[in-house]
């Protein structure tokens, strides 16, 4: 009985992560695609909430949702746009786009019909997620810190890269 | 009713994935085919945290962290990109930018 709603909710955000990822991909207006960006991102950092992920939860909502995606409709203001929205949307690559798509279709009838024991993954080793953000500060600052301060490196290098590209004259 | 097991969490991410892979191949769109490769990170980052969930190891937390900050590095530099390119070839058409050097 107590796991009746989690259970709800984890297909209640799957429904809304799929339609609104859908619904990302196939908007002609780019701004409209930005928008249901937000929802599908939402929707995943419900996800987290779900897997006991807070900390993730929080920075995809700060980061993804008010970084990312305002970022992203930012660059849809500065370029115009409004000539592409009225032009042919979708390429000539349906035929690999159904490829790639039929092989998860596959994929999906082969494990389904393996049954039950296809789906056993190892057994947790008696770790804990809680509490998370201390947790995952104890991993980022002591297991991993050297990809932590490579991934700073990589943001500054971002950055200035960015700077440097959308800047006007370089002289 | 048992809890929600782990393989729903890859089947839904990888749909996410399928999603965003077609988004990317058929978009003629430079900035939506950006938004798909969003998309995709995402798929990955939902994966990442399931198994977190389902091993009880907070590392695949750590991972998606990585793996957020690619994808802000990611749509900065392809969006200083994009506005570089609609100032030089008026236009935001994966399929029109075709030449390496004008």
């Amino acid at each position: 009985m107590q796991t009746v709603l989690p259970n709800f909710f984890f297909y209640l955000l799957a429904a809304v992560i799929l339609i609104s990822a859908v619904l990302t991909i196939t908007r002609r207006n780019a701004v409209h695609s930005a928008i249901w960006l937000v929802v599908t991102l939402l929707g995943v950092a419900g996800l987290y909430l779900h897997l006991q992920a807070e900390f993730l939860a929080a920075v995809q909502v700060l980061v993804y949702i008010g970084g990312i995606t305002v970022l992203f409709l930012f660059v849809i203001m500065l370029v115009n746009l409004d000539e592409a929205a009225r032009q042919r949307q979708f390429n000539r690559q349906w035929a690999i786009a159904m490829g790639c798509a039929g092989v998860l279709l596959l994929e999906l009838v082969y494990f389904i019909s393996r049954g039950e024991q296809a789906f056993y993954f190892a057994e947790p080793a008696g770790g804990t997620l809680q509490p998370n953000t201390q947790l995952i500060a104890y991993a980022l600052y002591r297991d991993y810190l050297l990809p932590f301060e490579l991934a700073s490196l990589l943001l500054l290098v971002a950055m200035i890269g960015a700077v440097v590209m959308a800047k006007k004259d370089l002289s | 009713m048992p809890p929600v097991p782990t393989a729903h969490y890859v089947f839904l991410s990888a749909a996410l994935f399928t999603i965003g892979i077609i988004g990317v191949l058929t978009r003629r769109n430079v900035v939506i085919i950006l938004i798909s490769i969003e998309l995709i990170l995402n798929a990955v980052n939902i994966n990442l945290v399931a198994f977190s969930y389902q091993l009880q190891s907070v590392n695949g937390q750590a991972f998606a962290i990585f793996v957020i900050v690619d994808a802000a590095a990611e749509a900065a530099v392809g969006l200083g990109i994009i506005i570089a390119l609609f100032r030089n070839k008026e236009t935001v058409n994966a399929d029109e930018i075709d030449l390496m050097k004008w």
